[in-house]
């Protein structure tokens, strides 16, 4: 079966690139999973979203993609991400803390906008790492 | 010892003291210039997707009516962009910048328009208040490492003036290209509104027809600022880069002058001391002579 292409880039370095089975994205309007052969796409990814990509026995790779969007095209897979995180690459113990800071901001100001993207950042990141949040 | 050649000894110190300095910096910006060039390569994959994004959504949309893409018929203002260094000891690095600033503001005022000035870097800033020039755009402290982040603070002011109604209705960059360690181009450019560059020879055939999600409207509105921030990181990298290889290449020049400095000074040095000897050899011979001469008198 035809391999997907991916890249994960960010403005600073190239993240990760790779084949893949399927990769599956969180976009504005829901999740959006991709497979070989998928039609051209190119979307827009929330902030503080996971993204999955299933590679068959190598295990899956996740990461934390904060905006940006998903281009597809002719088993091309790119996501152009403001910032993005590799799973394997979180401090868990830093994103914890950096959670409950943004949380605690929240609860002190409910219109806090700054916190509450923190706070979906840091979340997104724990998911990313296999933390329940 | 003489006058002159205690001058001479003073003034060889002081050169040599100023050579290790000139030195160290040569060094330390060729280091920097390698840094600075992998910055550039690790922004390259972005720049070309984001790139080959933004004329997917043009090629698929057939009437692009987005604000920052649509060009005013009778545009007033025009702001400039003008990314200096913030440490000098950089040859002519950032006068040539500044004199090309001056070029296109002679020439858009020219075409009727007011030029608003935005500058990076401190001896841009320090060059605009010394001449009392209103500046609308002040950054500074990170001329030699940009980081994206700095790239988005300029690009959203910028978007954010160039959308008002009494802003701007034109938005330039003047900057630094880095082509290779000895060449770097002053660059000028127009970023809004919008043209989009192919980094490369665009594929060949049809382009493919894109879904988006949600819209293309709504994309096209995220993916545009997005693509203005990556061109200005990637002007802001390329900058750096330059001001490194001007910065190496002035104080490799600075040092090879202290050197030939050195060498001419203790050539003197040598000169006068042995004019000394010779001096003195001249005195014992003739005072012995006189002596030997008032003996022969005598007897």
């Amino acid at each position: 079966m035809a391999k997907l292409r991916v890249g994960v880039v960010s403005p600073e370095r190239e993240i990760w690139t790779g084949e893949a089975d399927m990769v599956i994205a969180k976009t504005v309007d829901g999740e959006i999973g991709i497979m070989p052969n998928h039609a051209p796409v190119l979307g827009v990814l929330v902030e503080g979203g996971v993204l999955r990509v299933k590679r068959g026995d190598e295990g899956d790779l996740v990461a934390a993609v904060h905006g940006g969007f998903i281009s597809v095209a002719d088993n091309d897979v790119s996501i152009l991400a403001e910032a993005a995180e590799l799973g394997s690459e979180v401090d868990v113990a830093r994103a914890k803390d950096a959670l409950q800071r943004a949380q605690a901001s929240i609860e002190a100001d409910q219109e806090d906008a700054d916190a509450r993207l923190q706070a979906k950042r840091a979340a997104a990141r724990l998911r990313a790492a296999g933390e329940e949040v | 010892m003489g006058a002159q050649l205690r001058q001479l000894r003073r003034r060889i110190k002081s050169v040599k003291s100023t050579a290790k300095i000139t030195r160290a910096q040569e060094l330390i910006a060729s280091s920097r210039i390698v840094k600075a060039q992998q910055r550039m390569q690790a922004a390259v994959p972005y720049e070309r997707e984001i790139t080959h994004a933004v004329s997917a959504v043009l090629s698929n949309t057939t009437n692009v009516d987005h604000p920052l893409t649509v060009a005013k018929e009778q545009p007033a203002t025009a702001g400039v962009l003008i990314v200096t260094s913030d440490r000098g000891f950089a040859g002519g690095y950032n006068a040539n910048i500044l004199r090309e600033a001056e070029a296109l503001k002679g020439h858009l005022t020219g075409r009727g328009l007011t030029v608003k000035p935005y500058v990076v870097g401190r001896k841009g800033l320090t060059w605009h208040r010394f001449r009392g020039r209103e500046m609308f755009g002040e950054w500074d402290g990170f001329s030699d490492n940009p980081s994206y982040a700095d790239a988005k603070e300029i690009a959203d002011a910028l978007i954010t003036a160039f959308k008002a109604e009494d802003g701007i209705d034109e938005i330039h960059v003047v900057y630094t290209g880095f082509v290779s360690m000895l060449t770097q181009n002053v660059i000028v450019k127009r970023i809004l509104p919008l043209e989009v560059e192919e980094t490369e020879t665009p594929p060949e055939g049809i382009p493919p027809y894109y879904e988006f999600e949600p819209t293309a409207g709504d994309v096209l509105d995220s993916l545009l600022p997005r693509y203005i921030e990556s061109r200005i990181y990637n002007a802001l990298l390329q900058s750096a880069a330059s001001e490194h290889a001007a910065r190496r290449r002035a104080m490799k020049s600075a040092t090879d002058n202290a050197n030939e400095l050195i060498r001419v000074f203790t050539q003197q040095m040598n000169q006068a001391r042995q004019a000394e000897i010779t001096q003195e050899i001249s005195e014992i011979v003739g005072g012995a002579n006189a002596l030997a001469d008032a003996a022969a008198g005598k007897e």
